[in-house]
């Protein structure tokens, strides 16, 4: 098998793409009214490949995420990884995790992952070098920039 | 009349590789592997001589078509109408039915806004006719390429006609039976593909047109799928518009064309306006060419129409026939092929039905973009997503497959290596455990 494609497909990948943590009811009555909420929807118009992301903030820490969607493996892993990633960070910690990914994504295979910060996320390095695929990983990181920002409103 | 001939023998892998050596990319490898280049319904590979005859137009004929005293203008007028007149021959019209434009997407765009045009009133007395209006009924099919949907949702929505659909049944044939009842009184438009580009289905045009023609309506046919691989001839088919682009028959991107029954295109009001399709021009007002000048506005794609016409040269000498007979017998090594394979539903017609050499294919829990990702790895072009046919994957209960196409240029072994490769694709993604 090729490593070109073992670097993209990371087993983490392949697992959070079968196992899709956080995946489940997006609606708001799903979390405590005390909470801040906001949702947002994204799709990729090129492969169809949807999201539906929701948290939940207490202050400025995300207690909860959950999200919905249909995809391709990068894009289901990505929401997963990302929902993992995220709980319990504050706003700051996530915007921080967000600018890390997306540089990560732009770069075109000359950046190494910075794992303190991306974690699991760091398994998606291999993406960067599929200009394709970039918009796939990015889907629900777009999904929770939004939805921090819907819930802040 | 058509002609009855004896079925014709397809090529032969010998010819097929001779074929192969006209076209250079072939030979190219895509990630450390020799290319399988299955993605012809996209767009199709270029053989040297269709390359050649862009070069050698623009070194040696180069000039603007229609005007100018010297001669190099008069060698590339030449030059560019002999590209019509083979077009034109390559699927039995006239010279003069033949508008080039830059793709289908913008021929069937055309007849949308030179119908939209008359329903404004513009064209006079002889465009009344293509008047449409609420009450008026347009009729397409749920299998339609997006490029012939979207023109005639924006027709509908300009005139105030209403937009109605053939619906297609399970294994995505159409249903003719409603569509007796969809086509009705009010029905002045029927639109649909003749090839589906998903499903590899060819629809039955002589029963269509006949439903047409028993209400009065216009039919337009979407031929992408169809000229490139099959013998293709108007005036048998007796439909009033047929769309078809360049790139997908072996010539450049920016070229295609619309065929246009004769007496409909001397009727109807331009769609562009501008240059080169006038007579007389006052500040006020203009008057148009005959067609199909009247439908060519501004400078046109020259060097585009001349390979074009080198495209169609070398179609026609190969063999419509022949190319039809290679590809049935590909497209249905790829059916049968993927049938056999576990987890894989193949879209459309099943194997030993009538198809074009394509098929569409979902892979239980791969989702099509991994299965592509998985196959270029292994230096197969394919392509995924909705092939511009998202109402007709939604109907299939899809959002999008992966589809592998055909050509003349690809072989038996080529149909297996892809084979091969797909049935590897549910393990790597543990979807087959």
């Amino acid at each position: 098998m090729s490593s070109e494609l073992e670097s993209l497909y990371q087993q983490i990948i392949l697992d959070h793409a079968k196992r899709r943590v956080g995946q489940g009811p997006t609606d708001p009555s799903s979390g405590a009214d005390s909470l801040a909420t906001g949702e947002s929807h994204q799709l990729n118009p090129i492969c169809g490949d949807e999201v539906t992301l929701r948290v939940w903030l207490e202050d400025s820490r995300i207690e909860r995420v959950a999200w919905q969607g249909a995809g391709c493996a990068i894009s289901m892993a990505s929401a997963s990884v990302l929902t993992e990633l995220v709980s319990g960070s504050t706003r700051d910690e996530m915007m921080e995790q967000l600018d890390r990914f997306r540089e990560l994504m732009r770069s075109r295979g000359t950046v190494e992952p910075d794992e303190e910060v991306l974690g699991d996320a760091a398994a998606f390095a291999g993406v960067s070098r599929f200009p394709a695929r970039v918009k796939c990983a990015m889907l629900a990181w777009v999904a929770l920039e939004e939805a921090v920002l819907a819930a802040n409103r | 009349m058509p002609i009855l001939s004896a079925p014709s023998h397809p090529l032969s892998d010998d010819e097929v590789s001779r074929i192969r050596n006209d076209f250079p990319l072939l030979s190219t490898e895509l990630n450390g592997r020799p290319l399988v280049y299955l993605d012809s319904g996209a767009t199709s590979q270029n053989p040297v001589s269709v390359m050649e005859a862009e070069q050698e137009y623009y070194e040696q004929r180069n000039a603007a078509v229609h005007r100018g005293a010297h001669s190099l203008a008069v060698e590339a007028t030449d030059a560019y109408e002999n590209a019509r007149t083979l077009v034109a021959s390559f699927i039995g019209a006239s010279p003069e039915e033949i508008v080039f434009t830059s793709n289908a997407t913008e021929a069937l765009n055309l007849v949308a806004y030179s119908l939209s045009n008359a329903s404004l009133g513009l064209g006079g007395e002889a465009a009344r006719p293509y008047a449409l209006g609420p009450g008026d009924s347009i009729v397409v099919t749920e299998m339609e390429h997006h490029a012939n949907l979207i023109p005639w949702q924006e027709l509908a929505a300009r005139t105030g006609a209403t937009l109605r659909f053939i619906p297609v049944d399970d294994d995505g044939a159409l249903r003719l039976e409603e569509a007796a009842s969809v086509i009705d009184g009010s029905t002045r438009l029927l639109a649909f593909t003749h090839a589906s580009n998903v499903l590899g289905t060819i629809n039955p045009v002589a029963e269509l047109v006949s439903l047409a023609r028993k209400v009065g309506a216009l039919t337009v046919l979407d031929a992408c799928q169809s000229v490139p691989h099959l013998p293709v001839n108007v005036a048998d088919l007796d439909v009033d518009f047929v769309a078809f682009s360049g790139h997908k028959m072996l010539g450049p991107t920016g070229i295609g064309a619309l065929y246009g029954r004769s007496k409909h295109l001397h009727a109807m009001p331009p769609f562009l306006t501008g240059g080169s399709m006038i007579t007389t021009v006052t500040l006020e007002r203009a008057e148009y060419l005959p067609p199909p000048a009247r439908f060519e506005a501004g400078t046109q794609r020259i060097s585009q129409a001349v390979a074009l016409g080198s495209a169609v040269n070398y179609l026609a000498e190969t063999g419509m026939d022949r190319i039809e007979e290679w590809e049935r017998i590909l497209g249905e090594r790829l059916v049968s092929g993927l049938e056999a394979i576990e987890g894989i539903r193949v879209l459309g017609p099943r194997a030993g039905q009538p198809r074009i050499g394509l098929a569409a294919f979902d892979v239980d829990g791969v989702h099509a973009h991994d299965v592509g990702q998985y196959l270029d790895s292994r230096g197969i072009a394919v392509r995924v997503g909705h092939h511009c046919a998202q109402p007709l994957h939604r109907r299939l209960g899809l959002t999008a497959s992966t589809r592998a196409s055909t050509y003349l240029y690809n072989t038996t072994d080529e149909v297996d290596a892809f084979l091969a490769a797909v049935a590897e694709v549910r393990s790597f993604f543990g979807a087959s455990a």
